[in-house]
């Protein structure tokens, strides 16, 4: 596949205090590094070894993954909302480079 | 003393119902797949005049919970990454006549809406059945001047599921009426009915004898091809159809023909015509 793709899904609305559902998908084949190629060398692991998701500057969910997690990895989490504000999504690859992308949300 | 070893007969029998009606149940799952709570798809319906089976079930009511869960939420569906990829490519210019498939056809959204559900299609040019695949191929070459894609090259597989997503939730109905389809239907039923290999399986011996039942941990279906495009666990990737039916000839431990040969075409044809009236899932999820 082309360069790894974030989607997330964020309601556009919530009350104060309420628990959202967050859902995110990143397009990553998670290259584990265990496996070889036809002439029998190792492919190098790459994976994406961390997840962290922000709220207005602040750590809503985080997580570190494994070369067992499966390829396009899905991630729902929830969160509690008392201001409207910016949600940042942040994978982290091997490689170093980060796919980020942000979505906003109204408390009313 | 007696009351003890009363009760535990009653609970040893307990535990082998349990497991009787959901760890080792058997046949398809009655429930309905709704994808995003809008989109009702037809996965249970009558069979086509001279189908041998009653009920034409998607490979859908097979799965795991988890499994089925996956394809009821477009968000969910990691094949919907390949239908945006397969957007891109429809939108992307390529070859020596500097066009797209949308410098012709334009949107996609509306151009292809129903096509997908209507393939393989009789192609009189090339006197044989045409499936997406080779129709994408042909319209690369003569009208794009570009390199038809290799067999399941990444390009391909997402613009195919791009092509066949458009008609998600339209019934499959093939046109045998064309050219000289009945003869390739036929040849397709003959490979279907045929035993091959060392373990001297037939396509019907798993999909039409022993639907519903386990082969070792896997819980066979009926072996519909509506959903192909598939994005299949295992491979953590999307499947094409001629890739699934080399992996289930070859896991009769017979040799595979090659892809998009004749004998695989006619497949096609009397396979996708016995999944005749179930919707279009692509990209469905399998295990």
């Amino acid at each position: 596949m082309a360069a790894p793709k974030p989607r997330v899904k964020v309601p556009k609305k919530a009350s104060k205090g309420e628990v959202v559902t967050l859902k995110t998908l990143i397009s990553h084949p998670m290259e584990s590094g265990q496996r070889k190629d036809k002439q029998g060398n190792p492919i190098p692991r790459k994976i994406i070894n961390k997840f962290t998701c922000e709220y207005n500057g602040q750590v809503v969910f985080s997580c570190d993954m494994d070369p067992a997690v499966s390829a396009n990895p899905y991630l729902e989490f929830t969160a509690k909302v008392e201001d409207s504000g910016t949600f940042k999504f942040t994978w982290v690859d091997d490689d170093g480079s980060a796919y980020t992308t942000e979505k906003k949300l109204a408390v009313e | 003393m007696a009351k003890i070893y009363k009760t535990g007969v009653l609970l040893a029998g307990l535990l082998t119902a349990g497991m009787s009606s959901a760890a080792l149940a058997g046949g398809p799952v009655d429930e309905k797949l709704v994808i995003d709570d809008e989109l009702e798809i037809i996965t249970r319906t009558a069979a086509p005049e001279g189908h041998p089976l009653d009920e034409v079930i998607s490979g859908w009511h097979y799965r795991t919970e988890e499994t089925r869960a996956l394809e009821a939420d477009s968000f969910q569906n990691p094949g919907m990454l390949y239908v945006e990829r397969g957007e891109e490519i429809w939108n992307t210019v390529e070859g020596d006549a500097g066009k797209s498939c949308a410098s012709c056809h334009g949107d996609g959204e509306e151009f292809l809406k129903g096509i997908g559900a209507n393939y393989p299609k009789w192609n009189a040019d090339a006197n044989k059945p045409f499936n997406l695949e080779l129709q994408v191929d042909q319209c690369r070459e003569e009208n794009m001047q570009a390199k038809p894609y290799k067999f399941d090259a990444a390009d391909q597989k997402a613009l195919v599921t791009y092509i066949k997503h458009q008609s998600i939730g339209m019934p499959v109905e093939i046109d045998l009426s064309q050219g000289e389809m009945q003869e390739w239907w036929k040849k397709g039923e003959e490979t279907y009915y045929t035993r091959t290999g060392q373990l001297n399986l037939a396509c019907a011996t798993c999909h039409e004898d022993y639907n519903g039942n386990y082969i070792r941990a896997d819980h066979l279906s009926q072996g519909n091809v509506n959903g192909f495009p598939t994005y299949r666990l295992k491979q953590s990737a999307m499947v094409s159809l001629h890739n699934r039916f080399r992996g289930c000839i070859r896991d009769t431990r017979a040799e595979f023909p090659a892809a998009f040969s004749d004998e695989l075409m006619a497949l096609e044809v009397y396979v996708t015509w016995r999944g005749t009236g179930l919707s279009v899932e692509t990209p469905a999820v399998r295990q």
